[in-house]
Parts: C-alpha cells; sequence; structure tokens
C-alpha cells in the first residue's frame, strides 16, 4: 500500500476541497446555490488557511 | 401553537419512509440520495468521502476505538466516593467520538477493518492528518444521511 507524505498545505487544501464539496451539496436546495456556496466555502477554508499560516509565520517570529 | 404543528408532522412520517435511505446512506456513502433517484448528487457525495477515507488510509492514519476504562474508573470512582488521580474524561470522550466518526463512514469503515487495517498511532504531522482524514470523511457522511433523511421525508427536494 503507498504512503503518502502530503505537506500541510496540500493536506489543508484536500480537506478544504472535500468538505466544501459536501457541505455545498447538503446545505442548498439548487444546483447553482450548491455550486456557490460550495466556492464560497473553499474560500473561505484557504482564506483563513492561509491567513492562519501567516500569523503563525509572524508569531514565531 | 402554530411552532409545535412541523414537529407532529414530522413525527407522522413512517419509519419505513426514511430507514432504507438513511441505512443505506450509512453504508455506501451516497447511496441514500441513490435510492431517493438523486444520482447525480449521490455521486458528488459518494467522490469526496470515499476519497477523503482513502487519503486518510493512504497517509497512514490510525482508527479510533471505544475505551471506557477511565469513564468506569471516573463513574464507580464518584460511586464509592474516591475519583481516581489519573481519571480522564476527555480521552473518554476523544476515543468514543472518534470511533463513531470512523463508524459512520459505513462499508469503508467494516472493509478496512476485516481487511486487517490497524495502524497505530504515531507521532507525525501526516499521521496526525490521516487520523483527521479518517474521522472527516465519517463525519461528512453524517451530513449526507441527515440530507438523505430529510429528502425522504418530503423536508426537502
Amino acid at each position: 500500500m503507498p504512503k503518502m507524505n502530503l505537506s500541510h498545505f496540500e493536506a489543508s487544501i484536500l480537506f478544504a476541497l472535500f468538505a466544501s464539496i459536501v457541505m455545498g451539496i447538503v446545505t442548498k436546495k439548487t444546483d447553482s446555490e450548491r455550486l456557490r456556496y460550495g466556492l464560497y466555502l473553499f474560500a473561505c477554508f484557504v482564506g483563513t488557511l492561509i491567513g492562519l499560516g501567516w500569523l503563525m509565520h509572524f508569531g514565531h517570529g | 401553537m402554530a411552532a409545535k404543528e412541523p414537529t407532529s408532522k414530522e413525527a407522522s412520517v413512517p419509519v419505513g419512509q426514511w430507514l432504507p435511505a438513511v441505512a443505506l446512506a450509512w453504508i455506501v456513502p451516497g447511496g441514500g440520495h441513490f435510492l431517493l433517484k438523486r444520482r447525480g448528487r449521490a455521486a458528488l457525495l459518494l467522490t469526496p468521502v470515499v476519497l477523503m477515507f482513502l487519503f486518510g488510509v493512504f497517509m497512514r492514519g490510525s482508527m479510533f476505538s471505544p475505551q471506557f476504562g477511565d469513564l468506569f474508573a471516573i463513574v464507580f470512582g464518584k460511586f464509592f466516593g474516591a475519583v481516581p488521580q489519573n481519571a480522564d474524561l476527555l480521552s473518554v470522550l476523544i476515543n468514543c467520538g472518534g470511533f463513531v466518526g470512523n463508524l459512520a463512514s459505513g462499508f469503508l469503515y467494516l472493509m478496512a477493518s476485516m481487511l486487517g487495517y490497524n495502524q497505530p498511532d504515531m507521532a507525525g504531522a501526516v499521521y496526525d492528518y490521516g487520523t483527521k482524514f479518517l474521522v472527516s470523511a465519517g463525519l461528512l457522511n453524517v451530513l449526507a444521511m441527515v440530507d438523505a433523511y430529510e429528502i425522504a421525508i418530503g423536508k426537502k427536494s
């Protein structure tokens, strides 16, 4: 069985992608709403990820 | 008075109307939607849940197993007036909650267990991400099960 070695960023992006797809599908009622909400969630995940990454970068000095 | 009406309406939905869809949604992610003839949504739910579980396995995440040792120690310790020093309710909650999350993946968890996947909990970011991916796959499937339930009872289209 292969073993994957993903970086923090890659693993977090994958998590954001999968979570956004499922939450977009189950939350909204029409297909266009689902697509827009999924993209919005993904953007929020990535934005938070980058923001917290920089915060930790500056926090560590 | 008006607030009570939806509750009685939901309670009147027969179990046979939603149980097959919810049970199938647990066993196969997206299966409930497939049974309810939402095939596109079924495929869109199946893919991320399965991929997330597989990524968790490939990152060598560990599965949780329920451990009640400390809980019994806490309960019986209170009963007899002596709670042990090392009694840790948080560990019980994490292990039991993680086990429920793993179990919610349905056939993915059952297959992995039957095929002997038994990764010990190891230190390291990748292993830790793997463990979280395995639990998250189950939790995403819980969302899919709730959605299948709402479609089955007619609350959602």
